[in-house]
């Protein structure tokens, strides 16, 4: 039987910290949208999720 | 014995070559692996025989040996459990499932098709024992018949298709108005523009409109478009997950998928003969108050 954390955010991936607020997952800050990509390329890879983006600079992987 | 055993062999014969014709093999493991094949065939071996041994049994007479037949519809009920068993379970390691309206279906028409394969056997050796030799064109029809019962509806009967334009809204993927899913990494987004299909389904009444609705007919779709194109998604990468989503204000479907032949015209003959699940067909048309509320 398989188990995993599904539905919820597994990480958040910002450009701007601020925007940001609470616990639950770890928030990764970065500075540029290259450095953005990335990162949440191999979180979502290694994490096995999506990535969504919210279109105010914050990006988050979540497993569906 | 002698004067029967001819009648016994010929609906035998006839029995176990409609199940073998109704036996398919085909590119989508739909209904049978390899092996299933030797298991179905024999059933069908033993379903024709019971069939053609009816006859004989009545003329002797021996009404008492026909109850044997509620023998056999005992045995067939367990051959849709063998089925959807052996499909439950293959279905935990599949990435894109089939989904368990579809397995019902395919264990329901397993079983179906041994009591077809009974009747075209029962058919046949009544036929011989009345007309002799005139019964090869009697078991020649059934045989034909049993396999034209078992074409059911497909979606392009209930459903008009057309190809839908993939575009972004932002980080909103869209096919023509339908919003598919966000996706927000960049070089994802530019694959699905540079690969991505989508279609446009329309429903064409009421009853197809809630057939599409239910989701084990969606996965049943996206299960028969995977096996034949293929998909582009693996384990722990599933961006590219095949989806059908509703445009909720108007009622139609569309199709999304990043698949490894992008041939558009296939992908639409493919959807187009899904087969119409049977658990999710709508029948809202048939109920007085569902005409009504059709407007």
């Amino acid at each position: 039987m398989d188990t995993a954390l599904r539905e919820i955010i597994l990480a958040i991936v910002t450009l701007y910290p601020d925007k940001v607020r609470g616990g639950g997952c770890p928030v990764f800050c970065v500075s540029s949208v290259e450095e953005q990509n990335r990162v949440s390329l191999l979180l979502a890879r290694t994490l096995g999720g999506l990535v969504h983006d919210l279109e105010n600079g914050v990006y988050f992987i979540s497993k569906h | 014995m002698q004067e029967y055993g001819i009648t016994i062999l010929f609906g035998l014969v006839a029995g176990f070559v409609a199940r073998w014709l109704m036996l398919r093999n085909d590119y989508r493991h739909y209904p049978t692996y390899p092996h299933g094949h030797v298991t179905h065939l024999a059933l069908g071996f033993i379903a024709a025989a019971l069939g053609a041994v009816a006859v004989p049994a009545i003329a002797k007479p021996d009404y008492v040996a026909v109850t044997f037949l509620t023998l056999a519809a005992q045995q067939f009920r367990d051959v849709r459990n063998i089925e959807r068993e052996t499909l439950n379970k293959l279905e935990e390691t599949k990435l894109i499932p089939r989904g368990t309206d579809y397995i019902e279906g395919i264990a329901r028409v397993f079983e179906a098709r041994n009591y077809l394969c009974i009747f075209t056997a029962l058919l046949s050796s009544g036929a011989y024992h009345l007309i002799k030799f005139w019964a090869i064109p009697v078991a020649f029809m059934a045989i034909f018949a049993s396999m034209t019962l078992m074409r059911g509806m497909v979606l392009g009967d209930v459903v008009d298709i057309e190809e839908g334009h993939i575009h972004f809204q932002k980080s909103l993927l869209m096919v023509d108005d339908v919003v598919i899913m966000n996706v927000g990494l960049e070089s994802t987004r530019e694959k699905i523009m540079a690969e991505g299909m989508g279609l446009i389904l329309h429903p064409k009444d009421d009853n197809a409109r809630l057939t599409l609705h239910a989701p084990g007919q969606r996965m049943a779709i996206l299960h028969d478009v995977v096996s034949i194109l293929g998909t582009k998604v693996d384990i722990a990468e599933t961006e590219l997950m095949p989806m059908i989503r509703k445009q909720v204000d108007k009622g139609y479907y569309a199709l999304f998928i990043v698949a490894n032949e992008p041939d558009i015209q296939y992908l639409r003959q493919i959807v187009e003969k899904v087969p119409v699940l049977e658990s999710a067909q709508g029948s809202t048309l048939s109920s007085y108050l569902g005409r009504k509320a059709a407007d």
